[in-house]
């Protein structure tokens, strides 16, 4: 029974995320719109019709519905641990017949589509262990457009804070319009290899707007979200005042002979959802 | 200039198109992605495609009564289709390209030979997109392809806006955009530099 509940949670979550928009992504994109004109102002205007029409009809606002990510919170007492992987898969192949979703997981060799979203490590599901008896699980619909527009640099840790903003800058610069631009740019600053992609990637869960907590962290979000604006690039590469919304940042200290940089590019569709479990089992879905 | 246009649309209507104008599309659209492109190189066109436009498009569809509908329908990636896309248009001479992020050289002169223009439509508008299909004609290679990869003919009713970003008179909109970008690169090296200095 609580299993059923958690489960249709996890499918309205999941439609939530596809079908609407977060509204801090709308109130940004708005905005932007009233600073642009001509060609930019007519592709932020389209992308706000879509959104508001896939709202009011529940409809994936992207064909590209995305892989499936998940990042589960749990509590290290949460009583329902054991049956949560189980329920995200099944979630994920229901929430693609049913809303429906593209099947969007192929073979990475032979290109063979499993047809439900479902296959190795797919759904992806990063897990967290935290303090206490709850549980909060993040629906992240994430979209391979703009996943393809992902880097890593291993930058040598002389080429300091200068190298790091060079190094952001040029790549979103050399994406373009492929990314479906205005996004949000994900940054991982240090750790290693994977922890910076996978800081990254976290960094996409904040709200846009939202800052990092430490000062000098935010003005850094700030002044790279200035800096890519000055590019030009514009909504989808048409030219424009707007090719970012914000600049998330997410560091880990790191050995002291690496200075790992990772991106990851999120499309104007970043796409948010979360289910709450507590540990009576109440569900609530945000 | 804003315009209609509906298909079969002429090569010299094709040719009257310049780089930034917005049209609106009546009539058939076809997707086709990588695979389908390799598949009509490969196997020749599934009907008649000159004078429609091509979509870059791997679409969410559903089926009702076992009639198929579209749910989603945005533009993919145009990028990938380049190693193709000229060897499609010299062999299947449609007359819009309808995608997103633009395509490269071989493909703008490919357009310029055969008379076509690429048009940019919105990234991830995929409800807005489905709004104005208003029918699944056909689908070809489904079981093959699957669903994003598949070609599916769409019946479309004022489909856009579209925006010309690639004409047949050798003009791109991403190689102005790029050079304007490159000169504001410079200029953003030299703000941070000069901020740590």
């Amino acid at each position: 029974m609580e299993h059923d509940e958690i489960r249709l949670a996890l499918v309205e979550a999941i439609r939530k995320a596809e079908t609407i928009l977060p509204c801090d992504v709308v109130a940004a994109l708005e905005q932007a719109k009233e600073s642009e004109q001509g060609l930019a102002r007519v592709q932020l205007e389209t992308i706000l019709k879509n959104a508001e029409i896939a709202r009011a009809g529940s409809i994936p606002m992207c064909q590209d519905t995305g892989i499936q990510t998940f990042i589960v919170r749990v509590g290290v007492s949460y009583p329902g641990l054991s049956s949560l992987r189980a329920l995200i898969v099944d979630a994920v192949s229901q929430a693609t017949r049913e809303i429906p979703l593209r099947p969007n997981a192929v073979h990475p060799l032979t290109g063979e589509n499993t047809g439900n979203n479902v296959g190795d490590h797919v759904p992806h599901i990063t897990w967290d262990l935290i303090d206490g008896d709850r549980c909060t699980i993040h629906v992240l619909p994430k979209g391979g457009g703009s996943e393809n527009c992902s880097a890593l640099k291993m930058l040598p840790p002389g080429d300091g804070i200068t190298g790091v903003k060079r190094f952001i800058v040029d790549h979103v610069v050399a994406c373009v319009g492929r990314p479906c631009p205005p996004g949000i740019i994900g940054v991982g600053i240090g750790g290693g290899a994977d922890l910076s992609m996978k800081l990254a990637k976290l960094s996409l869960l904040r709200p846009v707007g939202a800052r990092h907590p430490e000062a000098s962290i935010a003005s850094l979000e700030e002044e790279l979200r200035d800096l890519i604006n000055e590019s030009g690039i514009g909504p989808m590469g048409l030219g424009g005042k707007t090719t970012c919304l914000d600049v998330h940042i997410e560091y880990a200290h790191r050995h002291p002979a690496s200075l790992p940089v990772g991106i990851i590019y999120q499309c104007w569709a970043d796409r948010r959802a979360r289910v709450e479990i507590d540990a009576d089992g109440r569900v609530e879905v945000m | 200039m804003e315009r209609m246009l509906a298909t079969p649309i002429s090569e010299q209507e094709a040719r009257d198109l310049h780089v930034g104008d917005t049209i609106y599309l009546t009539g058939t659209m076809f997707t086709a992605r990588d695979e389908a492109h390799l598949m009509m190189l490969e196997h020749g066109a599934p009907f008649c495609v000159e004078g429609l436009a091509l979509y870059h498009c791997g679409p969410v569809v559903k089926q009702d009564d076992g009639k198929w509908k579209i749910v989603s329908a945005g533009p993919t990636t145009s990028a990938r289709m380049e190693i193709f896309e000229e060897r499609f248009l010299e062999r299947f001479p449609v007359r819009i390209i309808v995608g997103k992020g633009g395509m490269g050289e071989k493909t703008l002169a490919a357009l310029e030979k055969v008379g076509a223009v690429y048009v940019h439509y919105t990234g991830g508008a995929g409800a807005l997109a489905a709004r104005a299909i208003s029918e699944v004609t056909n689908v070809y290679w489904l079981s093959e392809l699957g669903m994003a990869e598949a070609v599916w003919a769409l019946s479309v009713k004022e489909f856009g806006p579209l925006t010309v970003s690639m004409d047949s008179h050798g003009k791109s909109m991403y190689n102005k955009i790029t050079g304007q970008v490159q000169k504001n690169l410079a200029r953003i090296h030299s703000q941070i530099e000069r901020r740590e200095g």
